[in-house]
């Protein structure tokens, strides 16, 4: 579902007297349907890196993403704004909404921007929230002024919201408590169930053992010659 | 997803004697899409916006829009009837200043209303009913339809002006600053809006500001201008996250963080 | 009323002859594109503007020396108005003068539509004051005369819906909007809208002419002339539900006279002629002597 190849990924600070930082050369690596792979390495490794390299968030340097078929590094906005409709979700560790809208609509938009039905998207988005243990008052409103632990668990809702076949975690678990990280364990239990293909990056050693079949230590894609 | 873009802008160039306002300027939008352009005060972005929506004249380039009836033709080489017929129903244009862009002499129903009645709506209790629709839809009381927009507050003036332009089903929307001068509470309720409006109607919009804010939760697409060029262009996240031209990098640098 | 002998002074009806020339250039074009207005380059005359300068102009162009001419203002002969055009052609032309309808071959009027049906050989010379019916909606006239020449005319509907929303029903009870042939909308001139119906498919000529506003147009014989209106707010030509006092006409536009300061009024013709007639054939209203 997930083909890396040969990927590197290089920062020009043109601001900074042009100084060209090479961060990642011949990353490789390849996530099937229904897999779970972490990746690992030290603070500072470029996971955060890679995972939003495979989002589509930074721009390759060279080198190949195949996801679901499209290459993201030649893939035109369009075709990637397609892609993460559709095909690949992304929890990233921070909730960026708009202000005012509540909380039980940002979990729906991802349903809705596939055309599913207001009903049809908040009751799903209910579900979701339920299970997360978010106190339904609460559903309406903005998760702006949710607590860090709340607002982590609306984003894990808006990411599964939609049976994704790709999907980036980028700490899933962070900041829960023991009840509701086992929501998330078996959320992407499920997931994988259902054959998804998902990359993820958790701190939490035990998380990572439950639901992870391999590792990739990132480290192994720092560039060479770098000091 | 079709193969025919909604509009496709090439090599548009408009210049203001000796200045370069915007050179060589192309690019395609896609139905659903919605494209920010940015760029400091100066850099061409409105004169951008301007030449494409046919209120200005550009020198060079041409701008195709597929039209329901005869597929993609040039906006530029269309006679002026053509042209005002597209931006009456095919077309909106949501000024800065909502009073550029509403009559506010007319009632809240009147403003809305014209636009059904330039196409020829001859009922009196359908405008209504569709003018009550549609302030409801932008989350004005319909007890206001008859309301002057002089009484309304800057927010309420700005959702008016979305009202009186979508409510002839547009599929191409040009906004121009949208949120500028207002409160940003306001300005989070109308982006709100916009977007939920843009999502349930399918419409594809050109969005020009300098707040870069407003294209993170906006745009689909950005495309960044500095001195009439377009220096960088591409997905809205990248473009913001992984700024690759030297310009953009010092504009994203630049933003305060909240 | 005959003609007094012409003052030897003024050229006839005291027009020189380049800007008659001029005039009926402009009157030809109005008629050949009716309903559009057409510019002209309205003389000063001797009286203010707002008292007719633009219909005398008019009918000093259209003038012979053989015409009789009839002067209303509000469909009566003999306000000041009135006289004083009436007068002033006397002195300038010559021409023979009357007030009756039937009789006259050019009638300036303001306000009214004589109630007598005209006929083929005449011509009927409005006073306009503002000529642009988008004017009040849409201030700037390069884009009124791109309106026009597009036919985009929604913002005329815009004023009827305002009318509506706020009063009910369509309260524009003068200067109605009319549309020509199917493609201009034109000002027929501050007339009550109940003469609007008499626009359409009339035999006489119709010329209307703004002296300040430079602006002259025009309906030939038999042109189509339609008020415009909502589907379900259909255009009415009103008139104050009552007979004539004196004439006792059911079917004239009436004017409301109050007679003391008890209260007390009664509704008489607008059209003086009419109403003259009428009682000369015998008919009577209610406070008729």
């Amino acid at each position: 579902m997930i083909e890396i190849e040969n990927l590197s990924k290089t920062f020009t600070l043109h601001n900074q007297g042009g100084a060209v930082l090479r961060v990642m050369e011949g990353a490789a690596l390849r996530v099937a349907p229904g897999e779970c792979v972490a990746l690992t390495g030290a603070s500072g490794a470029g996971k955060s890196t890679l995972m939003r390299m495979i989002y589509g968030n930074y721009r390759a340097a060279s080198g190949r993403i195949r996801i679901g078929g499209l290459d993201i590094v030649q893939a035109a906005p369009r075709e990637v704004i397609r892609l993460r409709r559709e095909t690949l979700g992304y929890v990233s560790q921070f909730l960026r909404v708009l202000p005012r809208v509540p909380t039980l609509d940002v979990v729906a938009e991802p349903l809705r921007a596939l055309g599913a039905s207001q009903d049809a998207a908040r009751d799903r988005a209910a579900e979701l929230l339920k299970r997360l243990n978010i106190p339904a008052p609460l559903w309406q409103l903005s998760p702006t002024t949710f607590s860090g632990g709340e607002q982590q668990r609306v984003n894990i809702a808006r990411g599964f919201a939609h049976p994704f076949p790709a999907l980036l975690l980028d700490e899933p678990t962070a900041s829960l408590d023991a009840a509701n990280r086992a929501v998330v364990l078996s959320l992407i239990d499920e997931a994988k169930a259902r054959g998804a293909a998902i990359i993820g990056i958790f701190h939490d050693e035990a998380a990572r053992a439950r639901v992870c079949d391999r590792e990739i230590d990132v480290s192994a894609f720092a560039p060479k010659a770098a000091a | 997803m079709t193969d025919t873009p909604l509009l496709s802008v090439v090599g548009l160039t408009r210049r203001y004697g000796a200045h370069l306002a915007c050179g060589d300027v192309s690019f395609d939008l896609w139905p659903g899409e919605v494209m920010g352009i940015v760029g400091e005060s100066g850099s061409g972005k409105t004169t951008l916006l301007r030449c494409i929506a046919g209120q200005l004249a550009p020198e060079a380039g041409r701008v195709m829009f597929d039209t329901r009836a005869d597929g993609p033709r040039d906006v530029l080489r269309m006679s002026e009837p053509e042209r005002r017929m597209l931006s009456r129903t095919d077309w909106a244009f949501v000024h800065q200043h909502a009073r550029d862009g509403l009559r506010m002499g007319v009632s809240a129903g009147g403003n809305v209303g014209e636009r059904l009645m330039a196409v020829g709506a001859r009922n009196y209790a359908t405008i209504r009913r569709s003018a009550e629709d549609w302030l409801t839809r932008v989350e004005i009381d319909p007890a206001r339809i008859d309301d002057r927009p002089t009484t309304f507050s800057g927010g309420m003036q700005q959702r008016l002006q979305i009202a009186r332009n979508l409510v002839t089903g547009p599929r191409l929307v040009f906004m121009d600053e949208p949120t500028g001068g207002l409160d940003v509470s306001v300005q989070a309720r109308l982006l709100d809006l916009l977007r939920g409006l843009v999502r349930d109607m399918g419409l594809s919009a050109i969005i020009v500001t300098h707040d870069l804010a407003v294209v993170r939760l906006l745009a689909d697409r950005l495309m960044v201008m500095k001195a009439g060029r377009v220096v960088e262009a591409g997905l809205t996240d990248q473009v913001l996250d992984d700024p690759q031209d030297a310009y953009t990098q010092l504009l994203v640098s630049s933003v305060l963080q909240v | 009323m005959t003609g007094t002998v012409q003052q030897a002074d003024y050229n006839f009806a005291y027009l020189d002859e380049q800007t008659k020339r001029m005039i009926r250039r402009a009157l030809l074009k109005a008629l050949a594109v009716p309903g559009y207005q057409v510019p002209f380059a309205s003389r000063e005359m001797p009286m203010p503007y707002g008292w007719g300068t633009g219909g005398v102009q008019v009918t000093a162009s259209v003038l012979t020396p053989q015409d009789r001419l009839k002067v209303i203002d509000q469909g009566a002969d003999d306000t000041t108005n009135a006289v004083s055009i009436r007068r002033f052609f006397e002195a300038t032309a010559g021409v023979a003068t009357t007030t009756r309808t039937a009789e006259a071959t050019v009638i300036q009027t303001r306000h009214r539509i004589p109630e007598t049906p005209l006929r083929d050989d005449q011509i009927l010379v409005y006073q306009v004051p503002i000529p642009e019916p988008l004017r009040f909606l849409e201030p700037r006239e390069s884009e009124t005369r791109k309106m026009h020449a597009l036919q985009e005319y929604g913002l005329m509907h815009v004023k009827l819906y305002e009318d509506i929303a706020r009063h009910g029903h369509i309260a524009t009870s003068y200067a109605y909007p009319v549309k020509v042939e199917g493609h201009y909308v034109m000002d027929p001139s501050p007339i009550p809208k109940f003469d609007n119906p008499k626009l359409s498919d009339c035999p006489a000529i119709q010329l209307f002419g703004a002296g300040r506003e430079q602006r002259i147009y025009a309906l030939p014989p038999h042109t189509k002339v339609v008020s415009l209106d909502f589907e379900d707010h259909p255009f009415e030509a009103s008139r104050a539900d009552h007979p004539c006092s004196l004439c006792g006409a059911t079917d004239t536009y009436l004017d409301e006279v109050i007679t003391d300061d008890a209260g007390g009024r009664m509704f008489i013709c607008s059209d003086t002629d009419h109403c003259e007639a009428r009682r000369a054939r015998g008919h009577r209203g209610k406070d008729a002597a």
